[in-house]
């Protein structure tokens, strides 16, 4: 009697256990509360600030934020999506908004009226479909500089100015190449562009290596690249063919490796991306020059006894200076269960009132000019010059500004360029082997 | 287990004195074990069901799908098993983790043997034995994370101490040909404690009585090694063969702190290349189409391993 008591608790604890495990954490199941997931722990802060302001305009409705840690964030999100236990808004990046895209994981957002010219030109644009719906509103911006050491750079007799007006070709490279030239140091004193410099021991490199950069370059080759004129697809957005096989890209990426061969780039066996990104040359200082984001400034600013400062990109055969522009936004899952709640929260995201509010924390440009503003004008207040960055968007006579390539099938342009650049710059492969990665990526696309 | 299998007869209680043996009244109750048994059994059996066997079912269900986990999987026939056999990055993904489970069970089984051997012959302190399993009680992740600071080409400590010996630095992680011997030796590292202790418990069911008359007869500690020690630890260092092996096989977590399967594909293990088919590109299908390859491979190597060792008998009279 007593057994079978106990067998049938037993049976009931674990019935209990497994449809516990089934039914699982919903999050926002409440009509009252919008869940927000974003990865940048130093944009919390700043966040956190503007839910305050939503909840305060919009009274009853609760806006929780998560943060993650930017490998966990697509890992958790992909498994929200799976589990549904995704939030009901997110931050987006582009290069995994094509994917989420062709999943059919995000809601259209048409009905928000984002309105194009109320932002940064190009960012409100990036995030319609392929399919012709808006599936993101615009939250910030970024764009690429070269951080230096300056220091470093006054050692080696560059002012400021020389360092701003840089140029460079796929040929000799130009006045830039001359510059981190200069700055490579051997272990024996000797620089770069002297007689008897040892390319094999180097005590300081002029540019920092950041690996090979997979498909976009962003902080590697994409300035470069787009300086010579190349695009990354056939069409701005949504194209159907990659240019890889280019000889005017092939020319750049032979003599962006090439840096390395002479020693004045670190090789590939010297970057790893956990333990030494380029922002660790330069705190080690290993390297002179770094080519990095805006996201990174405050890290740069933060360094010790390091006096690091920023100049725009070498101007390239076009004539014009290139640097990529990537926006990130905020998008709603379309298995969200308070998609009004939700609808408000990214509209107010998306409003110069929250976007100002993250400009003051001075720790990203909000995508909205007025916020923008309020950006520059902390990171002044911080004692931190960031022209280097906004001057590419506001001039586009002098400036070329790009986007990460928008097309479907991004993961598997990755997986495939990942290997091929790294067979370039690591293994001495010819650049033409870029011809068949080309085709190869086509081909998926195509389908 | 083996290991009791292989214990001699003499260590077993005297028959006479066995507490276990069935009374009148144990016998009565022995007959209403039935649901206490099923009782026991039942959440390893759930756990089975659930956790392994539907898995494996569905697993190889969607070998023969395309499937992105979002959306419905359609049934493509044989399609993912032909990409398969014509895709190089498959290939060379297998080569790569069989040239690891080569230098990692190699070198790990050697060392294991050496370590349990001199913990036998020399030593029986507990402390040793503490010591050497420690790396074991390290995560794979932490472990990774902790070396693949101490090898940076640039600023890793081991490579400060390459280089002060007047050496060049020597790119660990960070090249083609060093990679997988490296993350190969990080998990014997971490391993060889835990492996060694296995084959030392294996040692300690050899009886000292077979030492002692080979003694008697003059046999050097060489010569016993190889006479008594190696034959009659067979059984045990078969099964450890199978089960590093297999775990071998599974290498993933090191790989991904260390290199993430670079430079260029170096280190792209098999289950590091499935992982990235599936969680990064969303090609279930093909991924659990590598997935049912490796478990034909892992089964193929299991069953002849078990055979060439002929793992289930002791040479132990």
């Amino acid at each position: 009697m007593r057994l079978r008591t106990l067998t049938a608790l037993a049976g009931a604890l674990t019935l209990s256990l497994v449809t516990g495990c089934a039914q699982g954490g919903g999050t926002g199941a409440s009509p009252n509360t919008v869940t927000y997931w974003l990865w940048d722990a130093n944009q919390l802060p700043a966040y956190q600030a503007c839910a305050k302001g939503f909840e305060k305009k919009n009274p009853g409705l609760d806006v929780r934020i998560t943060q993650l840690g930017w490998s966990d964030y697509w890992t958790k999100l992909t498994a929200g999506f799976i589990a549904g236990t995704q939030p009901d808004v997110f931050t987006d990046h582009i290069q995994n908004f094509g994917q989420f895209a062709d999943l059919l994981v995000l809601e259209p957002l048409d009905d928000l009226g984002i309105d194009d010219s109320a932002y940064q030109p190009g960012l409100a644009a990036n995030w319609i479909g392929e399919d012709g719906h808006r599936y993101g509103a615009p939250k910030d911006w970024d764009t690429v500089a070269l951080f230096y050491n300056a220091r470093m750079t006054a050692d080696a007799g560059l002012t400021p100015e020389e360092l701003n007006s840089l140029s460079w070709n796929p040929e000799d490279g130009g006045t830039f190449e001359k510059a981190i030239a200069h700055l490579t140091i051997d272990r024996n004193g000797r620089r770069g562009d002297e007689p008897g410099f040892d390319r094999h021991h180097v005590k300081v490199y002029g540019l920092a290596t950041a690996g090979g950069g997979y498909g976009d370059g962003q902080t590697q080759w994409s300035n470069f690249a787009a300086s010579a004129g190349w695009d990354y697809l056939d069409k701005a957005r949504w194209g159907t063919k990659y240019q890889y096989d280019s000889g005017t890209f092939q020319s750049v990426i032979k003599w962006y490796f090439g840096l390395a061969k002479k020693g004045y780039m670190p090789p590939l066996t010297d970057y790893n991306v956990q333990s030494n990104q380029q922002n660790t040359q330069i705190a080690a200082g290993r390297a002179a020059t770094a080519f990095d984001g805006a996201w990174m400034i405050s890290t740069y600013a933060g360094f010790k006894g390091k006096d690091i400062r920023t100049a725009l990109t070498p101007a390239g055969p076009t004539g014009k200076r290139a640097t990529m522009m990537n926006g990130l936004a905020d998008s709603i899952t379309k298995a969200s269960k308070n998609k009004a709640g939700a609808r408000k929260w990214v509209s107010y995201l998306a409003s110069d009132a929250c976007q100002k509010v993250v400009g003051r924390y001075g720790v990203v440009f909000p995508a909205t000019p007025a916020g923008t503003e309020a950006a520059v004008a902390a990171y002044r207040r911080k004692g931190i010059d960031v022209s280097s960055f906004t001057e590419p968007v506001a001039d586009k006579k002098r400036f070329r500004t790009f986007s990460y390539p928008i097309a479907s099938y991004s993961a598997d342009m990755k997986a495939l360029m990942q290997p091929a650049m790294e067979d370039i710059y690591g293994n001495g492969k010819p650049v033409s082997s870029l011809d068949e990665t080309n085709d190869q990526i086509n081909l998926i696309l195509s389908q | 287990m083996t290991v009791a299998s292989s214990s001699p007869p003499s260590r077993l209680p005297p028959s006479g004195a066995d507490p276990l043996e069935p009374t009148k009244k144990a016998r009565a109750r022995a007959r209403g074990d039935g649901p206490v048994a099923a009782l026991f059994i039942a959440p390893a059996l759930l756990g089975f069901l659930v956790f392994l066997l539907w898995p494996t079912l569905r697993g190889v269900y969607l070998s023969f799908t395309r499937f992105n986990l979002l959306t419905p999987p359609q049934w493509v026939g044989l399609d993912n098993y032909v990409r398969m056999v014509n895709d190089p990055i498959f290939w060379d993904s297998l080569t790569v983790t069989v040239e690891y489970v080569v230098l990692n069970i190699g070198v790990q089984t050697v060392a294991a043997l050496t370590i349990a051997v001199l913990l036998q012959r020399l030593t029986r302190s507990a402390l040793l034995r503490g010591i050497v399993l420690t790396p074991y009680l390290m995560s794979n992740v932490v472990a990774g994370l902790v070396w693949l600071w101490i090898l940076d080409t640039q600023l890793g400590i081991g490579n400060e101490i390459v280089g002060a010996l007047g050496v060049d630095r020597i790119p660990f992680l960070a090249d083609e040909t060093w990679a997988i011997p490296t993350i190969a030796l990080i998990n014997v590292w971490r391993h060889v404690g835990y492996t060694a202790l296995l084959i030392f418990a294996g040692l300690q069911a050899i009886p000292d009585d077979v030492y002692e008359a080979a003694r008697v007869d003059g046999a050097s500690e060489w010569r016993m090694f190889w006479r008594i020690t190696m034959p009659l630890l067979r059984p045990v260092l078969a099964v450890v063969l199978i089960m590093t092996v297999i775990g071998s096989f599974q290498v993933f977590d090191t790989v991904a702190v260390t290199t993430a399967g670079g430079p260029a594909n170096a280190t792209n293990v098999l289950q590091y290349y499935i992982y990235g088919s599936a969680f990064g590109r969303f090609q279930f299908g093909y991924a659990s189409a590598m997935s049912v390859a490796l478990l034909v491979v892992l089964s193929a190597i299991t069953v002849l391993q078990y055979r060439l060792t002929r793992a289930g008998r002791s040479d132990l009279g």
